[in-house]
């Protein structure tokens, strides 16, 4: 039986970064737990010596030639952003340096 | 802020220094990592992106063959072992200047470990081999850029807001990890700067990546940490990034070990967390603390198909891997009888290949040195360009060579052969036919210009005669002089004396 | 012509050829026909008139030059929004991609452009394709055309919808878990999830990368193939495709000959959660064919009953990496940029504001699941429950040529029904899951009316990887019979819409 604290949610959030008020990380951890517990039966199955599978085709070395090709026209990239500057996006401050 | 810092020799004298050695190197190749956009650099902002490299929704990357192949090499040429099979893993965690939020990288299963590279120090007791340990090498894409505006000055801190330029999102970067370096003592941070030197070295040779420290194109993350003595269990290490200069790696660490020293020292235990390197006022400063840390959620990217580099593409790159730079330099210093400090004068000429070129087809080894070196590298200086952009081969050189010793041209001559060739007029022969540079080697005009030369300065016939050989000299120059240079100095001595029966 | 819209598309290209009606005047009358009846089954969420049109004309006047054309040349589609579209929106069903135009043309719409078909419009799907029933849409639930009140399936039930209602002759459709099929079941159409590689994913908005795959979905085996030659095929653009020759679909659906063939029917597919109309149909088909000539035994799958615990682990965690993108920087949604809001924060707002419930549910079970300290027990093992299923699926294709089950285990159910439990919405996946996880293709064409609610019934058939030929000569042979037996297609014994 797993459990998800309210602290366990926020920080998933922070993680996720989704933006969750205080008064819902209650019903986020109940709505998580619900789902946890059925598929909690992963757990019960014996998957000693098992290989897990990333891809399910095996294929390997699938490479592309290192030629160029066109990149969007000018202003394509720009086109969506909802905010642009000087051919860039603009963006609000970083708070923290990488 | 500054730190509290304890002297450098003393900090040593009481901590054994372990480093540890990240760098970034963006490969040189057409494209980018995952997508055709072009990767040269300087483009005009956001030019070079298309669906994949902008992380738009719905595309998918597709792997460049060369990215994998350098990789390979890179694993190679540091000794490293080949991954038989390996993935691509996503690196979670959201930053304005990655596209997808995730970075395209390797985790558990990088494509090279296990390797070493040798490094070459001076010590107190002469000359020293370190071996760094390679962790691993693997295969991942760089961010885009972030400019920050508003603000005092530019920097992340206090400005206002940022522009992100894509084009650098998406090119290829191999990160190389060494193990811990340990049992370097107090020559920590000249072998972490042999190191970086090194490996720039071989990834020239590779020529896999311009190497450019100050572009960018090579980034060095410097981490260090103290323990007691070398028996002691490690300590806690920060890492120092945006080290991006040789003399900074060693500034570095240098600067490292006397922080944590002091640190230590007063009692107080060191931060794991991520510094900035300030080029201009050689100190570091604090950045994120790694106890918070992102969890970064790896897990094999189900958009790249594994890679299993075949035995047979491997030993086939390993055959075709330029000579370690360090294992030529002993090998030609030795075939070639020069000392290390006449060998690092062709490196720092940038001559060495020309010079092994010529000696492999048969030029006398101090011959060419003699050219590359001299002449060659004084011509390439003042103009500014790089010798082998001259134009001058060794097959003119060798011609050049023999023609000083069948003694039909002089050192004087032979200098305005090579001006003639570096001006483009045409082989050694046509110019030393075109310009009338052969040695005048018959005696008729030699004893004749003798005998004028003689006969304007009557004087120096006694002189010489009373025994001041020294005074032919001028009568020599004389000589020469009326000949434009083409006598054979030597011969106009002997016959000179022979005229004059002195004997030398 | 009378009736265009309830034409076979493959009819369509015959009339057209026969000089009989025009793609222009086959597009309009599709476009009447969303005018008509759309505002109660809300199938698309936009609607191509004047591109669809245009691509219309330029099919007919390539016609009338006699240039060579291929199989669908000038029969409508709708396309499901969760691929990019140049110059059309791609909503993906979501708030975060509120009037968002991509610059570049999926794969396979670029494929269907060059096929000459007039795309109609975008169809609706369930927020990201999270969902079994379409009621996860931003933009309003879709409505099952046998009973409005009810659901079309999902995550692509516009797709579904728009067929049965008679809005497009035919309709691209992407299944991650039953995205296709159990759609195509509850509305009475064919779909089919073609093998993993099959179809270049290029351009598809990624929900689980590793499970995701294109498919089309039409009324009948045969429209199903011709639109499955025509999307199908190697791309180098998706590192996943499959290099090697398109399976002959066509010809497999023009064959429908069992005879001789083993069917395995999956023990794991049946029984408790099984509606009873539903097992009747199924049941019934199975007696079907083995009058066909058809051998068919039972077999077992004995991981199947772990699939869906596996496939909910994989699925959010491979969502939570693939949605991290949409973030208000590069395109889409931006919330609570006022100024004074730090990057990170704006982010969060965005996030919060432009997902729906459902997508925020996956993203942090995903998030939890790949987790320093959980990813061993959740996701690690997940993925090797994966490789038992396939191990499954490999001894059991061992034995026969083909599987079937029931495509899902009930029909239609009232739209609210199951909004407030998400795990009872899960268990509609049951039976369409297993071939996600390990790559296989799947068809779901429709078997009848279940008799307690008289709504449609569908098969599932599954086949080995790159055996999706297999899929349309078992579907053509049971339609073939089916036909037969009804008088007619099964959608015949639809209610009219009121708006017709």
């Amino acid at each position: 039986m797993t459990a998800i604290s309210r602290e366990e949610v926020a920080h998933l959030a922070h993680l996720a970064r989704i933006n969750i008020a205080d008064d819902q990380l209650e019903h986020f951890a109940k709505q998580l737990d619900a789902i946890l517990d059925a598929v909690a039966q992963v757990s019960q199955v014996d998957t000693a010596d098992v290989p897990a599978m990333s891809h399910p085709i095996p294929m390997t070395n699938v490479f592309r030639e290192d030629i160029p090709v066109a990149s969007l026209a000018p202003g394509a990239a720009l086109a969506g952003a909802p905010a642009v500057e000087d051919s860039r996006f603009r963006v609000p401050r970083i708070l923290d340096e990488e | 802020m500054a730190e509290a810092l304890m002297k450098y020799d003393e900090a040593i004298a009481n901590f054994d220094p372990v480093l540890g050695l990240e760098v970034h190197v963006e490969l040189g190749t057409n494209t980018k990592m995952f997508c055709g956009c072009s990767t040269v650099f300087g483009a005009e902002p956001n030019t070079q992106v298309c669906p994949v490299c902008l992380g738009l929704p719905g595309a998918l990357p597709a792997l460049n063959r060369i990215g994998v192949e350098s990789a390979i090499r890179i694993g190679l040429a540091l000794n490293c072992e080949i991954a038989t099979w390996c993935r691509f893993a996503r690196k979670n965690y959201f930053y304005p200047d990655m596209p997808k939020n995730f970075q395209t990288s390797q985790y558990d299963e990088p494509i090279a470990f296990e390797g070493y590279l040798d490094v070459d120090i001076d010590t107190d007791e002469g000359p020293k081999t370190f071996r760094v340990p390679i962790e691993r090498a693997h295969m991942e894409e760089d961010t885009g850029k972030n400019l920050h505006m508003g603000g005092a000055t530019g920097r992340i801190h206090g400005a206002d807001y940022s522009l992100v330029d894509y084009n650098r999102a998406g090119i290829p970067l191999i990160e190389i990890v060494t193990k811990p370096v340990e049992g370097t003592g107090k020559y920590a941070p000249e072998v972490a700067k042999a190191y970086v030197s090194a490996l720039r070295e071989i990834l020239r040779g590779l020529g896999v990546s311009d190497v450019k420290m100050e572009q960018g194109s090579l980034r060095c993350d410097v981490n260090l940490s103290l323990r007691e003595t070398p028996e002691s269990k490690l300590g806690t290490r920060s890492e120092t990034k945006n080290v991006n200069s040789l003399r900074s790696v060693e500034r570095a660490v240098r600067y490292e070990v006397m922080r944590h020293a002091a640190r230590l020292t007063a009692g107080e235990r060191i931060v794991q967390e991520t510094r900035h390197w300030h080029e201009d006022t050689g100190i570091s400063t604090s950045g994120r603390s790694k106890e918070d840390a992102e969890d970064y959620r790896y897990f094999p990217e189900p958009d790249l198909m594994p890679i299993a580099p075949s035995r047979e593409w491997v030993e086939e790159l390993r055959a075709n891997l330029p000579e370690n730079p360090a294992v030529r330099r002993t090998r030609l210093t030795a075939a070639w009888n020069i000392s290390d400090l006449e060998m690092q004068n062709l490196m720092n000429a940038g001559v060495l290949e020309l010079v092994e070129a010529a000696v492999s087809a048969g030029m006398n080894p101090d011959a060419a040195r003699k050219w590359y070196t001299g002449e060659l590298a004084r011509v390439a200086n003042e103009r500014g360009v790089e010798v082998e952009e001259l134009g001058v081969t060794h097959v003119e050189l060798s011609r050049i060579e023999a023609l000083i010793s069948e003694g039909a041209l002089n050192d004087k001559l032979a200098r305005q052969v090579l001006d003639g060739l570096i001006a483009g007029e045409g082989d050694v022969d046509s110019i030393v036919a075109g310009r009338g540079l052969a040695v005048v080697s018959d005696d008729g005009p030699l004893i004749e210009a003798i005998d004028a030369a003689l006969a304007a300065d009557p004087a120096v016939v006694e002189t010489i005669k009373s025994g001041k050989l020294a005074a032919a000299g001028s009568v020599v120059g004389a000589v020469m002089k009326a000949t434009r240079g083409q006598a054979d100095a030597a011969r106009v001595r002997e016959l000179l004396f022979e005229r004059l029966g002195v004997s030398e | 012509m009378s009736d265009l819209i309830r034409m076979n598309a493959s009819d369509l290209v015959e009339a057209m050829n026969a000089g009989q009606v025009s793609s222009v005047e086959i597009t309009q009358a599709h476009l009447d026909r969303i005018a008509a009846v759309d505002g109660d089954v809300h199938a698309f969420l936009h609607v191509n008139s004047k591109g669809a049109l245009d691509a219309a004309a330029a099919v007919d006047a390539q016609r009338a030059d006699g240039q060579s054309l291929s199989a669908l040349a000038g029969v409508p589609l709708g396309l499901k929004d969760i691929l990019a579209s140049k110059g059309l929106p791609t909503t993906c069903g979501s708030k975060m991609l509120e009037g968002w135009i991509p610059p570049y043309d999926a794969t396979v719409v670029t494929k269907l452009r060059d096929a000459g078909i007039p795309i109609l419009g975008k169809t609706n799907m369930d927020e990201f394709a999270m969902g079994s029933s379409t009621e996860h849409s931003a933009y309003g639930p879709t409505h099952n055309p046998w009973d409005l009140e009810r659901i079309p399936g999902g995550s692509g039930g516009g797709s579904s919808a728009c067929l049965a209602a008679f809005e497009a002759p035919l309709a691209i459709g992407s299944d991650t878990g039953g995205s296709i099929r159990q759609p195509a079941a509850v509305t009475g159409t064919v779909g089919v999830k073609p093998t993993y590689g099959g179809v270049s994913r290029y351009g598809v908005v990624a929900l689980a990368s590793s499970l995701d795959q294109v498919g089309p979905c039409a009324r009948n085996v045969l429209d199903t193939a011709l639109l499955h030659s025509v999307i199908a095929g190697h791309d180098p653009r998706d590192s996943t495709s499959i290099n090697k020759p398109v399976p002959d679909v066509v010809g497999a659906a023009r064959r429908g000959d069992v005879k001789g063939m083993k069917i395995g029917v999956v023990r794991e597919l049946s029984g408790e959660g099984f509606q009873a109309g539903v097992q009747t149909r199924f049941d019934e088909t199975v007696t079907l064919l083995e009058g066909l000539g058809a051998e068919v035994i039972e077999v077992s799958c004995p991981n199947f009953p772990h699939a869906l615990a596996a496939y909910y682990l994989i699925l959010p965690s491979e969502c939570s990496s693939n949605l991290a993108k949409f973030d208000g920087i590069r395109f889409g949604l931006r919330v609570g940029d006022d100024g004074s809001k730090s990057v990170e924060q704006v982010m969060s707002e965005t996030r919060a504001a432009g997902f729906g419930p459902e997508v925020i549910r996956r993203i942090m079970l995903g998030t939890y699941a790949l987790s320093a300290g959980y990813y061993d027990a959740y996701y690690g093992q997940a993925q090797k429950i994966r490789t038992l299923i396939a191990q499954d699926f490999d001894k059991a294709f061992a034995q026969v040529d083909v599987l079937i089950s029931p495509t899902a285990p009930t029909t239609a159910f009232k739209i609210g029904e199951k909004m407030a439990d998400p795990v009872s919405m899960y268990l509609n996946d049951v039976a369409t899951i297993p071939v996600n996880l390990a790559g296989l293709p799947g068809m779901s064409l429709p078997i009848g009316l279940a008799t307690e609610d008289n709504l449609p019934v569908g098969l599932q058939i599954m086949a080995p990887a790159m055996a999706d030929d297999r899929l349309y000569n078992v579907g053509a042979a049971i339609e073939r019979e089916l036909l037969s037996k009804w008088g007619g297609p099964i959608w015949a014994q639809a209610p009219e819409l009121a708006g017709a």
